[in-house]
């Protein structure tokens, strides 16, 4: 009976709320991982393009968060595609997109962007550390009382030196050119990347919210904010805990510090850092933005002018259904209000952070607004659909598509980062990396 | 063997295989045993037969396996309500599974609709199947190629490959797909090929009592629905879209969408 049962609820009947004339088979089929997804895949681009700032175009300013942002974007990799392996109705067979991919889809060349650009990052962090991987397998080869957790680095960094211990001022010199080439290769690819995330809905034909060319660019330049401001925020609350737990010597909390011994930064150091690389930071997040709201609003002026058969559905998706959604929560508080913050003068650390965190939730919501926005409305435009995430979870597919797999999809890349650290530790003042 | 040589070999090797490799593309077996360039499957539908009784749907459910109670069906009929001050009122309860049994239209959550009968200037019914588009944009987006076209017309889908992303589902202009809630994979109707392939009817052309529904060859000239393509009026359903489907209705109106 429990299976019988089971059987009769479809996959999305648990969250879809229908209203006038809804075609029988139309449900919210997209729905929370698939927001969480382009997100995710933005949050990757838009770190890695903030570090290759500093790496190719020499902003000097930007170098301590320029390193930190590589490292997370590396972080955040695997991330990008959990949201889609929670989604998959089978998920087994997830891995048929990489090896038998059909080309006319926008999704095949996810396998193919996604591991040019795993393959780039890798490289560049990998040059970028060349010299503290060889300095690490040197200082713990003479190192004679090994903790545990070093006996575990010392094969993984001989591991991941391939043999390339020339550390002369020549090979340095090579490594730092390979570095600026990777960089500079990474952000078309980078762009790429989310930008063919915003082909994936922009190609979409038969739905009337999703198709404009302008989708893939809108996504490049909202992916770039979004990225710009998770570094802000997280760099900042990694500082304020690395202050916090270099006071009290809690080392767990400095997972380079546990991995290399006690090479903590004295806490004043860490607070002008801290403070001049948010403030810079958040420069950058300004033009951004400016690129992204225009963009978006063109769209938006653009299909109310030339109002085609589909703008009365969109229309009333837009200013009625989900008006406190875009106007509030998207353009409100997650553009304009941080864009008002980051303008006026005299601006502190904690107000860049601030405003960066509201970015970071407005690009969710832009995020969400399309996903699930363009699945508001009936395909005869004479119905409507409502989405309510499922927060507690009665069965494995509302815990996938619900309240608890966005968790998951958040709360992976920082604990990824924890451990990344301690084999590259982000947050390095010297001069031994690039 | 020195490296260059190694290297060398190699690379004659590969292209010499690649090279015979693809003559066998050529004689692909399978390709030409489908290949029928004599038959091309097409369906008509005429809405002034239709009454809306349901009983395509049941049957349509019963031969495909698509469990009876689950809220999604292969195919299903529109009720069309049309007032004489111009507004349109649709409804389509469980897609009309058990007909039209009442005159009050279910609106979903805005509940369910009378409209008083001196309102109404008309009112039809139109069934809906997949069109079996001959540019089919759930074939174009698939990421594996689980749903492929047929050499004779029909869109199927491969349920040992598909992945269950759903973009077909989101491609389709017609919402003709969904997932099974059985197998887990997007599914739709398949114009009955196992029937029609061996020389059946499809479920929902044998079910109606009224034969609102026929399939036909679309390349036999004395198909009845060949027939009816050429000698009457007859209307598909959102060409805007350019997939070019293959399902034909007598007596489309405007409000059809």
């Amino acid at each position: 009976m429990v299976e019988q049962v089971a059987q009769m609820i479809v996959h999305g009947e648990a969250w879809t709320i229908k209203d006038l004339f809804v075609l029988p088979n139309e449900y919210v089929y997209w729905s929370i991982q698939i927001v969480m997804y382009p997100y995710m895949t933005g949050l990757v681009a838009g770190a890695f393009v903030l570090s290759s700032l500093y790496h190719v175009f020499n902003v000097e300013r930007l170098k301590e968060i320029a390193r930190y942002a590589l490292v997370f974007s590396f972080a955040l990799l695997p991330v990008a595609m959990m949201p889609l392996m929670l989604h998959l109705m089978q998920p087994l067979r997830g891995i048929h997109v990489l090896m038998t991919p059909h080309f006319t889809s926008a999704i095949s060349a996810f396998g193919i962007v996604f591991m040019t650009y795993a393959v780039i990052v890798a490289a560049e962090i990998w040059f970028v550390y060349r010299k503290f991987i060889v300095d690490s397998i040197h200082r713990l080869n003479n190192k004679p009382d090994r903790s545990g957790l070093e006996s575990l680095l010392l094969p993984i960094y001989k591991v991941i030196s391939l043999g390339a211990m020339d550390i002369s001022e020549e090979a340095l010199h090579s490594d730092h050119k390979a570095v600026k080439f990777l960089a500079g290769l990474g952000i078309p690819v980078a762009c790429f990347l989310h930008g063919y995330a915003g082909f994936i809905f922009g190609s979409v034909k038969a739905n009337a919210l999703w198709m404009t060319p302008l989708m893939p660019v809108i996504f490049i330049c909202s992916a770039v904010v979004s990225g710009i401001a998770l570094c802000i925020v997280s760099y900042y609350i990694f500082m304020e805990m690395r202050k916090w737990a270099a006071k009290r010597g809690k080392n767990w909390l400095l997972p380079d510090a546990l991995a290399q011994g006690g090479t903590a930064i004295p806490v004043e150091q860490l607070r002008s850092i801290q403070d001049h690389e948010v403030k810079m930071t958040s420069k950058y997040l300004l033009i951004f933005m400016t690129a992204a709201i225009t963009l978006e609003v063109l769209d938006m002026i653009f299909r109310g002018y030339t109002a085609v058969k589909s703008w009365d559905a969109l229309r009333m998706v837009i200013y009625e259904h989900d008006f406190m959604k875009i106007f509030v929560y998207q353009y409100g508080l997650g553009n304009f209000l941080p864009f008002l913050m980051l303008l006026l003068p005299g601006l502190t650390t904690r107000r860049a952070v601030v405003a960066s965190a509201l970015v970071l939730f407005g690009v969710f919501m832009m995020r969400w607004n399309v996903v699930i926005g363009g699945q508001a409305f009936s395909l005869t435009f004479s119905g409507f659909m409502e989405y309510h995430l499922p927060i507690i979870p009665h069965d494995i597919e509302t815990f996938k598509e619900g309240l608890g797999g966005m968790l998951a999809v958040i709360v992976t890349p920082f604990i990824i980062f924890y451990f990344l650290n301690m084999i590259f530790p982000a947050f390095m003042s010297d001069d031994e990396a690039h | 063997m020195k490296r260059r040589d190694f290297l060398k070999n190699t690379a004659v090797f590969v292209a010499g295989a690649s090279v015979s490799a693809s003559a066998l593309d050529f004689i692909d077996p399978q390709e030409l045993l489908a290949a029928n360039p004599e038959l091309k499957w097409g369906f008509l539908v005429d809405t002034h037969k239709c009454v809306g009784c349901g009983f395509c749907v049941k049957a349509c459910k019963t031969e495909n396996d698509i469990p009876y109670e689950a809220n999604v069906t292969r195919t299903w009929v529109e009720r069309y309500l049309i007032k004489k001050d111009g507004d349109v009122v649709m409804d389509s309860p469980k897609g009309a599974r058990d007909g039209f049994t009442t005159k009050l239209l279910d609106q979903n959550h805005s509940g369910m609709k009378l409209v008083p009968e001196n309102e109404i200037a008309q009112a039809f019914f139109v069934p809906k199947l997949c069109n079996h588009c001959t540019t089919p944009a759930c074939v174009q987006v698939c990421p594996v190629g689980a749903t492929y076209q047929t050499a004779d017309g029909v869109v199927l889908v491969d349920r040992s490959w598909c992945i269950g992303c759903g973009y077909c589902i989101m491609g389709c202009p017609y919402g003709v797909r969904f997932f099974h809630p059985v197998e887990h994979v997007a599914d739709k109707c398949t114009f009955c090929y196992h029937r029609i392939s061996k020389g059946d009817n499809s479920a929902c052309a044998q079910a109606c009592p009224f034969g609102a529904r026929q399939i036909g060859n679309l390349k036999d000239p004395n198909d009845p629905v060949a027939q009816a393509l050429m000698n009457q009026r007859v209307g598909i359903l959102r060409d805007e879209y350019g997939t070019k489907p293959n399902v034909y209705y007598i007596g489309l109106n405007k409000e059809v969408r």
